[in-house]
C-alpha cells in the first residue's frame, strides 16, 4: 500500500461523496433543457440535503429500530461501493475486500434495507413500492452479473480495478460482446436508478412510483441519508460503466501522481457526457407500465447473455 | 486472441450484429418494421460479404455481394413493403407466446447451435469458422420467428431471414457457394415471393385474414358451422 494508492482512494470517496449531489442536478438540469422547461439550479441536490439535515426527523409511533437503521447502513453500502470502484486510478487499498461479484452483493443489501424499511411503518404506498423495487431488483441483477462476467472473461479477473487496468491498457479492438453488454448496462442503469422507463424520478403520483414510494415515511437527516444514498448510487453506476466500457484516461498501475489528477478532469468530462446522455434517453422514451418492467429488463438480460455467447463463440 | 487484424474483427462485429438482428425480429411485432429488419439483415450480409471479398481476393464473392445488394437489400424488401400496403396489414396479431418467454427459448436456441456447430468449426479451415455457430443460430431463430408467427406476412420474412442465414453460414463455411447454385438460389426466392405475394391475395380472398390459422381445418366447412355442430353434440 503506496501513499500513492492511499491518495487515490481518499481522493475517489471524496469525489464521489461531493460529486454524487452535482451529478444528479446537472441530469435534471439537461432534462429540463431538453423539455424546454427553465432549469433548477444544478446545486438544488446539495442545498436539498442541507435543508434536511437542519430539520428535526419525525419518526412513526411503530417504527422498529430497523426504520432509523435503514438510512446508515443504505448509505454506508453505497460508500463502500464507491470505494472498490475505480474511476480515477486503478490502484485501489480496498478493492481487496469485494471483487464486482461482491460490489452487486452490496447494492443487493441496500435494496434489502430500503425496503424492509418501507414495510416496516405497514402503509400500503410503502409495500407497493418495496414490493415493486424487489420485482425490479431479482430481475435487473441476473443481467448486471451478465454484464459483468463477459468484462471479466476478457480480462480474465472479476476484481473491478483489475479490469479496468486490463481493458485500458490493451490495444484498441473491437468487441462486440462488449458492445452488447453496454447496452444490457444501460438498461439496467435505468432501471436500477428509477429512471424514466421504469420509474420517473421527479413524480409524486403514486400509482407509477416505486423509489419515491418507499422513502414516504422519511424525514429531516434520514430523508437527506436516503437522498444522498440515490444520488451516490447514480454516481456508482455511472463509474461503474465507465470502468468497463470506457476506462480511458484513468490512472493505472504503474502512473504516476501526474497522471492521477490528469484523470480527474477526464471523469468530470465523461460525466458531463453520460448525464446529458442519460437526461436524452429519459426525454425521448416515455414511462412503460409496471407489467411491461419484466420485458424491459428481459431485453437487458438477453443483451447480456447474447454478448456472453459472442465472447465464447467469436473470442470478440 | 489479442491480434485478431482489423478486417475479421469488423467480420465478427457483422456477425454478432447479424444475430442480433435476429433477436429483434423475434421481438418486433409490427410487420413493416420486420420488412425493415430484413432489410437491414440484407445490408449486413452485403458488408460480410464485401469484406470478405476483399480479404480473401475471392472475385465471385463480389458478384454474390452485387447479387445481395439488388435482391435482399432493394428489392424484396421493396416488393415485401408494396405488398403489405396493398394488402393492408401493418400489425402481426399477438404471438403465441409471449416476447419475454420467445426471447429466452431463443437464447437456448443459440446455446444448442452453437453447440451444433462446435465440431464443424473445427473442421472448417476458413478465416471466418467461428461465425458458423452464428449462421445455424440465425437459420434456428428465424425458424423460430416462424413458428411463433400467425400471419402469412411474417412467416414469409422469417423463411426470407432463414435464407439469409443459410448464405452467411455457406460464407463463413466455405468462402461462398458455387455461383451457379447462387444464382438458382436467388432467383429461387424472388420467384417464391412473388408466387406467395399472388397466394396472399388469394388467402385473403377465401378467409379475410391473412390468419394462417384457417388454412389448419381440412374440410370446406365454414370454421363457425364446425362450431355449431359441436355445440348441437353437446
Amino acid at each position: 500500500m503506496t501513499p500513492l494508492s492511499i491518495l487515490t482512494q481518499a481522493l475517489e470517496l471524496i469525489a464521489a461523496l461531493a460529486a454524487a449531489p452535482l451529478f444528479l442536478g446537472w441530469v435534471n438540469q439537461c432534462r429540463a433543457w431538453l423539455q424546454n422547461r427553465s432549469a433548477p439550479s444544478i446545486l438544488l441536490p446539495y442545498r436539498n440535503i442541507r435543508k434536511l439535515f437542519h430539520k428535526d426527523a419525525v419518526v412513526a409511533t411503530n417504527a422498529s429500530p430497523l426504520f432509523r437503521l435503514a438510512p446508515y447502513v443504505v448509505f454506508g453500502a453505497m460508500v463502500a461501493a464507491a470505494s472498490i470502484i475505480p474511476s480515477m486510478g486503478t490502484g485501489l487499498p480496498f478493492t481487496r475486500a469485494a471483487d464486482a461479484i461482491a460490489l452487486v452483493g452490496i447494492f443487493a443489501t441496500a435494496r434489502v434495507f430500503l425496503s424492509l424499511a418501507a414495510m416496516d411503518i405497514g402503509t400500503a404506498f410503502g409495500t407497493l413500492g418495496a414490493r415493486r423495487e424487489m420485482m425490479v431488483g431479482f430481475l435487473a441483477e441476473p443481467a448486471l452479473l451478465m454484464v459483468i462476467f463477459v468484462a471479466s472473461l476478457i480480462s480474465a479477473t472479476t476484481s473491478l480495478p483489475a479490469v479496468t487496468e486490463n481493458l485500458a491498457t490493451r490495444d484498441l479492438t473491437i468487441f462486440p460482446s462488449l458492445a452488447f453488454t453496454a447496452v444490457a448496462f444501460t438498461m439496467v442503469l435505468l432501471a436500477e436508478n428509477a429512471r424514466i422507463p421504469i420509474d420517473n424520478p421527479a413524480t409524486h403520483l403514486e400509482l407509477t412510483m416505486i423509489h419515491e414510494a418507499m422513502l414516504l415515511e422519511y424525514s429531516a437527516r434520514h430523508l437527506a441519508l436516503m437522498e444522498w444514498a440515490a444520488a451516490l448510487k447514480l454516481f456508482n453506476y455511472a463509474t461503474i460503466g465507465f470502468a468497463l466500457f470506457v476506462p480511458w484516461g484513468v490512472a493505472t498501475g504503474m502512473s504516476g501522481p501526474g497522471t492521477l489528477f490528469a484523470s480527474i478532469p477526464i471523469l468530470g468530462i465523461k460525466l458531463i457526457v453520460a448525464g446529458f446522455g442519460l437526461a436524452l434517453i429519459e426525454t425521448a422514451s416515455a414511462k412503460l407500465r409496471v407489467f411491461r418492467a419484466p420485458e424491459f429488463l428481459a431485453v437487458a438480460f438477453l443483451f447480456g447473455v447474447l454478448g456472453l455467447l459472442v465472447r465464447l463463440l467469436l473470442g470478440a | 486472441m489479442q491480434n485478431i487484424p482489423f478486417d475479421l474483427q469488423l467480420l465478427n462485429l457483422c456477425a454478432a450484429l447479424f444475430l442480433l438482428l435476429s433477436f429483434a425480429m423475434l421481438a418486433q411485432r409490427r410487420v413493416v418494421s420486420l420488412v425493415g429488419l430484413l432489410a437491414m439483415q440484407g445490408t449486413l450480409l452485403l458488408i460480410a460479404t464485401v469484406l470478405l471479398a476483399w480479404r480473401t481476393g475471392e472475385n465471385h464473392l463480389f458478384i454474390s455481394a452485387a447479387l445481395t445488394l439488388g435482391l435482399k437489400v432493394l428489392l424484396l424488401p421493396w416488393i415485401l413493403y408494396r405488398l403489405i400496403r396493398r394488402l393492408n396489414v401493418y400489425w402481426d396479431t399477438e404471438p403465441l407466446l409471449n416476447i419475454p418467454g420467445t426471447m429466452l427459448i431463443g437464447v437456448l436456441v443459440v446455446v444448442f447451435s452453437f453447440g451444433l456447430a462446435q465440431p464443424i468449426s473445427a473442421l472448417a479451415s476458413t478465416a471466418t469458422r467461428s461465425s458458423i455457430g452464428i449462421a445455424v443460430a440465425v437459420v434456428l431463430l428465424s425458424f423460430l420467428t416462424m413458428i411463433t408467427r400467425r400471419k402469412a406476412m411474417s412467416q414469409v420474412i422469417g423463411f426470407l431471414s432463414m435464407e439469409n442465414g443459410l448464405f452467411f453460414g455457406a460464407m463463413s463455411a466455405t468462402y461462398g457457394m458455387p455461383m451457379i447454385v447462387e444464382f438458382g438460389v436467388a432467383l429461387d426466392i424472388l420467384v417464391a415471393v412473388l408466387v406467395l405475394g399472388i397466394f396472399f391475395f388469394q388467402i385473403r380472398e377465401q378467409f379475410d385474414s391473412l390468419d394462417l390459422h384457417h388454412l389448419e381445418s381440412l374440410k370446406e366447412t365454414a370454421p363457425d358451422t364446425g362450431r355449431k355442430l359441436s355445440g348441437e353434440e353437446k
